[in-house]
């Protein structure tokens, strides 16, 4: 862009130009359509969820007899969001996902690492068709392994704690963790591990003291994106929580509208706004992050 | 140097853990899961052998024809809708907003890590006619239309998950395409300008066919996930009104959980499954052949 900027203002002496108010308004008229366009964007990201928050504010008669684009009367009424956490469960869902979700990343990344390690790093025969055969995970979809699932968990009696979820989701998040490590140790120039070896540095110890801090950075945002899925899942947490104690924040959302009856909107409008405006602090901090990393897990296909 | 870096014992150290739960969780299931297909039952009442009949019933089950037809317009449908949208999006932020992108796109970004249930809820109520008419309807009130329930015909159940959908995802395909279009050269776009193309020329014959690569490898990307989707359908109209919105996924769940035939479920899986596997070998085959083409 600076280039053409240069060449405006080359070729603007020999030219004669208009009144210089009239060409600025001129470009600036040229820009309206552009500008309506950011504003509609704008309004159509932000509003939903300004919307999603008044409601939470707002009690049932006001849900029932103003109209909806009327902001709360009272922006201190929390009375939803004491409704959501007391007769909703929503502190118990939360807790659940937190326990299911931490111990999950914990292992897929351990995992993770060290297979993309092995599998980048270090020389063997067989290493391609490996990854090959974690990649194909990444197509199948979860229906698949559903059923065999359960039907270990029950027989194995894992069913009625949060173990199902901690293992399914470890190993689900597995292939896209190990493509996208060996991805990142592949960027980290061989040499190095070669001279580590000519120095004599065992294999564990270039794990750990090199390998491991060089892609110290690509882990974390592996782990971010890891962390929004596994948080944002559905589909496992649904199948494996067969008692309400043991739901996740999603499950238990699912079925919030139920427990409290359909008409009673205010307590999960207050629900959805601590599971939106929690991920949105997250997002706050590491915006960059967690963006560059989600599209680098899409470039794989 | 292989005697270090070829140690089998640390191979297996490093590897093991990873590939052990991999197999254990996800490869023996997926051939279990095959082994389902010729049975009955499921494992509290036990299972009973019917060979080829859960295979057979797909073809002739109504449901599994329509839950076909939806699984496959809605990937159709939101492949165009969702790229699109972002790679309009994409040229807003290179050509228009330039520099001054970067809070508009994470702005724009923030939905794609939102909870689909928190999201499909949200919908729900912007969509809503009872108790309280929703914004939407305000909207179309507003502006002299009647309020439609959204959610009473399938047609328009369908419009409000792709709306959702297409509202959740555009900030994500927005920011992968425009990791493309950051990548074509300037020079490119100069000597075009300097040789009069400008605007919408520039756009079809410069920008268009250098973003292919990355246009084509989110068009795989999207198909491959919206043939899988079952969290938005589920939480917004749950397949509803009757069975309009249910896709594959949600039809082999209901199979599966709500009625206990796991042989039935396994099958309706697989032939999700085979769906996926021959859309990617597809899409591989094709692109290889553009590759080749030159």
């Amino acid at each position: 862009m600076t280039h053409t900027t240069t060449l405006d203002t080359v070729a603007r002496p020999s030219v004669q130009a208009p009144a210089p108010e009239q060409r600025s308004r001129a470009r600036w008229l040229r820009r309206v359509p552009g500008w309506v366009v950011v504003t509609l964007l704008m309004i159509a990201v932000v509003y939903p969820l300004f919307w999603l928050l008044t409601g939470s504010f707002k009690t049932q008669n006001e849900f029932l007899n103003n109209p909806t684009w009327a902001l709360p009367e009272d922006w201190t009424n929390l009375d939803n969001y004491i409704e959501a956490f007391t007769t909703g469960n929503l502190g118990t869902y939360i807790k659940n996902s937190v326990l299911a979700t931490l111990p999950a990343l914990f292992f897929t990344i351990v995992f993770g690492v060290a297979a993309g390690f092995a599998l980048e790093v270090m020389v063997w025969k067989g290493r391609g068709t490996v990854l090959l055969l974690f990649l194909a995970g990444i197509m199948v979809p979860g229906q698949m392994i559903l059923l065999p699932l359960f039907t270990i968990y029950f027989q194995t009696g894992l069913t009625g704690s949060l173990w199902p979820l901690i293992i399914t989701y470890t190993a689900i998040g597995l292939p896209l963790t190990v493509f996208m490590m060996a991805t990142f140790f592949r960027g980290v120039p061989r040499e190095i591990f070669e001279a580590a070896t000519l120095d004599g540095a065992s294999i564990y110890r270039q794990f750990w003291s090199i390998g491991f801090p060089m892609v110290k950075n690509a882990i974390f945002t592996v782990a971010l994106v890891q962390f929004f899925f596994i948080w944002n899942d559905l589909l496992i947490a649904l199948t494996f929580t067969n008692r309400d104690d043991l739901r996740t924040i999603q499950v238990g959302l699912l079925n919030f509208t139920g427990q409290f009856g359909q008409v009673q909107y205010g307590p999960t409008f207050a629900a959805v706004c601590v599971n939106v405006f929690g991920t949105l602090v997250i997002y706050l901090f590491l915006n960059q992050r967690v963006m560059k990393g989600m599209t680098a897990g899409a470039v794989k296909g | 140097m292989n005697r270090v870096l070829g140690d089998w014992r640390a191979v297996t150290t490093l590897l093991g853990p990873a590939l052990l739960v991999y197999t254990l969780v996800m490869l023996v299931p997926i051939f279990w899961s095959l082994g389902y297909t010729v049975f009955e039952g499921n494992p509290i009442i036990g299972f009973t052998y019917v060979g080829w009949d859960n295979i057979a019933a797909l073809f002739t089950d109504p449901k599994v024809a329509d839950a076909l037809v939806f699984t496959i317009k809605y990937a159709v449908v939101l492949t165009i809708g969702q790229v699109l949208v972002g790679y309009l999006l994409s040229l807003l932020y290179v050509f228009w907003l330039k520099k001054a992108s970067g809070l508009i796109r994470t702005l724009v970004f923030f939905p794609v890590v939102l909870p689909t249930v928190a999201v499909a809820l949200l919908f729900q109520a912007l969509f809503a006619i009872a108790p309280q008419i929703g914004p939407v309807n305000s909207l179309l009130n507003l502006v002299g239309i009647d309020s439609i329930d959204w959610f009473a015909s399938g047609a328009t159940a369908f419009w409000v998950i792709v709306i959702m959908d297409i509202w959740r995802s555009m900030g994500f395909y927005a920011v992968l395409l425009y990791a493309g279009l950051v990548d074509i050269p300037e020079e490119l776009f100069e000597s075009a300008r300097i040789d009069g193309a400008s605007g919408w020329r520039l756009v079809r014959h410069i920008v268009i066919p250098l973003s292919l690569p990355v246009l084509f490898s989110s068009i795989i990307f999207s198909i491959n996930g919206t043939l899988k989707v079952f969290d938005s359908v589920l939480a917004l109209t749950n397949g509803g009104p009757g069975n309009t919105t249910t896709p594959l996924t949600l039809y082999m769940y209901q199979t599966s959980f709500t009625y206990g035939e796991y042989g039935y479920g396994s099958s309706i899986a697989l032939l999700l499954t085979i769906l996926c596997l021959l859309v990617t070998l597809f899409i591989f085959r094709s692109s290889r052949r553009d590759l080749t083409k030159g």
